[in-house]
């Protein structure tokens, strides 16, 4: 192979893989830190437990493949994965989800592929839908909010027999609210009847609600979004086009039955809609290269996220909609690539045909 | 003037200012002069002097051999030295064959073909037989001889000149203190290329953030209605020939064809002055603008150099180091190359020298490719830089060359802005190598396959021949055919 030593560009941006990352973890600063409150100290445990098995799981795996563990930690990706997985837990689900989790997206999902960039599934995805499967009953109790150092939220010793004791008390769970909406049509009652004894969308927006990490403040989830666009750590394709592939067919579908499909702001501010749009779907690694790839990626995510929340078994469908598309990337990214300058689509040489005088 | 859109670019540190303002000085005269055989893409010089020969300043000193070569001058007056193996500048470090002229201090001119009275009216011939055996070359970095791209009208049908003052090369000022200080030589030199090419317009192109050259360059235009000058967007690297076109003309050049394809030609401002020097005044190409710059460099300075001087002799000029550089670069930070020896001479390509502090260089140890598309995005071609060195990596040559990793222009933008850090544009020069020896190789082969073949078939015919007269059959027919054997 090729000899590798110095030569041009001497110039380069003032970017890296781990400014990239440390960006996406400022960006979910915010809503993470206003869960933590909202959640209280279970919260905390399992956001720490999770995020530090990952990195546990990642060096473990880098130390079986013989490969520097510091200088491929120091990327970020194994927190900035944990982080995300930690995002899309049941805020006081038991500690060993947050491990089990961390095996899944680290060791099976990423390592085994080969490490950073080789991935087809986004990590955190992956666990998730994992831990849905193998333990619903867990993965599906959530509690109503109970911010911290509020008349019933639990003390720091208490928090510590809810996540590491599995202590969970029955009277503190709740529905989510895609998952209300749904339990509430099989028992025939309608969604505009469900939706309109369910938390405002004004809650919604502002996170005062039951659901994941995550799943729960839109505005400031989006913030955050608005922030990596501003950086250009994301473009706009992939989250505007989710965006439009849940709100289009929802408000087409709501249009014409209401009394059996969700109107379009419920499916834009519920679940993890924006989560997904921003800081999911966006992932580099398992999304495509060029702008129209990922604008057909985003809309398959967000259409087939309404479509598995209205027709399948699971109320969230955003985790299973970006794996679906995740497995179409490669696909996609081979029909998308741009023109060549001075070829045709097909790539033959263009034939110029304007005049000279 | 309309501005066509472009596909990618990037936007690196300009850094211009280090040395914009500072107006072009000339060089004290060295004392040694090395010039290289070959300082130009095509065939080698060849010497026409002799040790210890003395030689005038202007005396040519290397011919060119055919037409696809470039004749060489002596920069100085004095002695020929030495023939002999010296330090090339090329990124490998390797030496090639170089004149050395020990200067006489007079640096006296010798006799030079005579002025071409009036251009206008000459044979367009005359003007690219002169530009030809004034050794010009294309100054812009591409060192393409001249006269062949003047002589594309003969091939082409063509209508537009296309003066290339773009300089997007961070860094580089050299044509923007020419353009500013010599407008009306380079408006000359294109109306003379004009002419020569049978082009009916000319349009110069100069990068906006060059004001004071665009300004210079209008007043110098204004009393030739076919000229145009017009400011094109700050984006590296627009000043590629190719992009340059498209963004002024809307056309755009097929690949795997030369621009004239689509009836134009481009030469850098530089070059179009040199033809204006050559035509008006019989001078060859023996000096040109250099950029001294960098983060390193005690006193920045844009200097008119002889071609063969060492670069030593520029750096010690421009009062030395202020700093241990990082990185000594020949040429721009974009395309240009390692300077392997400060003794390197200047040779035509040689735009600027760049002593970079440890302060201007970012670099970072490289990662996995994270397949953040930013290399796509940025690509002027439109390739896929990341899947190309994917292939590239797996020595999947083929694959690579499928999806036209031959289009490459080599301008380092997806090196540039890939946070993993990988030197993309390497693995896409390292590949197109060699799959260039490969074509070479392949189309050598033929030949020889078509030669045996010949030979094969010859043979046979002599056999036959041979077979039929013993057979007496009658005895023409036998040394006819021998005879076509010979042929
Ligand atoms: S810029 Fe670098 S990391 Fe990003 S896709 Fe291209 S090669 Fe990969
Ligand atoms: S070096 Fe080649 S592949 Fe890279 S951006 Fe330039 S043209 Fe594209």
């Amino acid at each position: 192979m090729m000899a590798v030593g110095k030569s041009a560009p001497f110039s380069h941006a003032e970017n890296s893989v781990t400014r990239a990352m440390l960006l996406v973890m400022l960006a979910l600063a915010p809503a993470t830190l206003f869960n933590f409150w909202l959640f209280g100290w279970p919260a905390i445990f399992l956001f720490a437990t999770t995020v530090a098995a990952c990195v546990g799981v990642e060096a473990l795996c880098l130390n079986l493949a013989g490969k520097e563990i510091g200088f491929y930690l120091r990327d970020g990706s194994a927190i900035l994965t944990g982080w995300l997985l930690a995002m899309s837990l049941p805020p006081w689900a038991p500690w060993w989800t947050g491990v089990v989790g961390a095996i899944a997206a680290i060791a099976i999902t990423k390592q085994a592929y080969g490490g950073v960039g080789q991935n087809l599934f986004n990590p955190a995805m992956v666990a998730r839908v994992a831990l849905l499967i193998s333990f619903p009953l867990v993965m599906t109790t959530w509690v109503a909010p109970s911010p911290l150092f509020s008349a019933n939220a639990p003390g720091f010793a208490q928090a510590l027999t809810i996540t590491f004791g599995g202590n969970l008390p029955d009277a503190m769970t709740s529905a989510t609210t895609l998952g209300h909406v749904k339990t509430e049509l099989t028992r025939g009652i309608s969604v505009l009847e469900s939706t309109a004894n369910l938390t405002a969308l004004s809650d919604m927006l502002f996170g005062l609600r039951a659901g994941s990490l995550g799943e729960t403040s839109a505005l400031l989830i989006v913030l955050g979004g608005a922030f990596l666009l501003i950086k250009r750590i994301i473009s706009w394709h992939i989250p505007v086009a989710v965006i439009v592939g849940v709100v289009a067919p929802a408000a087409l579908a709501h249009a014409i039955d209401p009394d059996r499909y969700a109107g379009p702001l419920f499916h834009l501010f519920s679940g993890a809609t924006f989560l997904g749009a921003f800081f999911i779907a966006t992932d580099y690694v398992t999304s495509p290269v060029s702008k129209p790839g990922k604008l057909i990626f985003g809309a398959g995510c967000g259409l087939l996220a309404w479509v598995i929340r209205t027709y399948a078994g699971y109320p969230e469908g955003m985790a299973f909609a970006v794996l679906l598309m995740n497995a179409l990337t490669p696909i996609i990214d081979q029909y998308t690539r741009p023109r060549v300058f001075g070829r045709a689509r097909d790539g033959k040489p263009l034939v110029f045909n304007g005049s000279i005088e | 003037m309309k501005i066509f859109d472009l596909p990618g670019g990037v936007h690196p540190a300009y850094r211009k200012e280090q040395s914009s303002e500072l107006a072009i000085r000339p060089l004290p005269l060295p004392k040694r002069l090395y010039i290289p055989l070959q300082q130009h893409v095509g065939a080698l010089s060849v010497p026409i002097v002799a040790v210890g020969d003395t030689v005038a300043k202007g005396q040519v000193l290397c011919v060119r051999q055919g037409s696809f070569s470039a004749t060489q001058h002596a920069p100085t007056s004095g002695r020929i030295a030495a023939i002999e193996s010296f330090v090339a500048p090329h990124a490998s470090g390797l030496a090639q064959d170089t004149i050395v002229i020990e200067s006489d201090g007079q640096d006296a001119w010798g006799e030079l073909p005579a002025p071409i009275a009036d251009p206008f009216s000459v044979d367009p011939a005359e003007i690219i037989e002169r530009v030809a055996i004034s050794g010009i070359v294309g100054l812009g970095g591409a060192i393409f001889p001249a006269a062949i791209k003047l002589n594309m009208g003969q091939q082409y049908k063509l209508d537009t000149l296309l003066i290339n003052g773009a300089e997007c090369e961070p860094y580089l000022t050299c044509d923007d203190r020419l353009m500013r200080e010599y407008a009306a030589e380079v408006i000359d030199g294109a109306r003379l290329m004009a002419r020569a090419l049978g082009a009916r317009r000319i349009i110069v192109a100069v990068e906006e953030n060059k004001p004071q050259a665009i300004a210079s360059l209008k007043a110098a235009a204004q009393a030739h209605e076919e000229i145009r000058v017009t400011g094109v967007p700050i984006r590296y690297p627009v000043g590629y020939a190719q992009h340059l076109t498209k963004m002024v003309t809307g056309r755009e050049t097929p690949a795997e064809h030369r621009n004239a394809e689509v009836g134009v030609v481009t030469h850098n401002v530089a070059t179009a002055r040199a033809v204006h020097q050559a035509v008006r005044f019989g001078r060859p190409l023996i000096s040109r603008i250099v950029t001294v710059t960098g983060g390193a460099i005690r006193q920045a300075a844009n200097l008119d150099v002889l071609i063969g001087t060492p670069v030593s002799d520029l750096v010690e000029f421009c009062g030395g180091f202020s700093e241990t550089p990082k990185q000594l670069v020949l040429g721009g930070p974009m395309m240009g190359q390692p300077l392997p020896d400060l003794a390197v001479p200047i040779v035509k390509g040689s735009a600027g020298i760049l002593a970079m502090s440890a302060a201007e260089l970012v670099e970072s140890r490289e990662r996995p490719c994270i397949r953040c598309g930013s290399c796509v995005d940025v690509c002027p071609c439109g390739l896929s830089p990341m899947e190309m060195a994917a292939f590239i990596r797996k020595d999947k040559l083929d694959a690579a060359d499928k999806i036209f990793v031959g289009d490459c222009i080599g301008c380092g933008s997806c090196s540039w802005v890939c946070p993993s850090y990988i030197p993309l544009v390497q693995y896409f020069n390292y590949a197109n190598g060699v799959l260039g020896d490969q074509a070479r190789q392949r189309r050598k082969n033929d030949r020889v396959k078509t030669l045996s073949e010949a030979h094969a078939v010859r043979a046979e015919q002599a056999e036959k021949a041979r077979q039929a007269a013993r057979a007496g059959k009658t005895a023409a027919a036998a040394p006819q055919s021998t005879n076509e054997v010979q042929a």
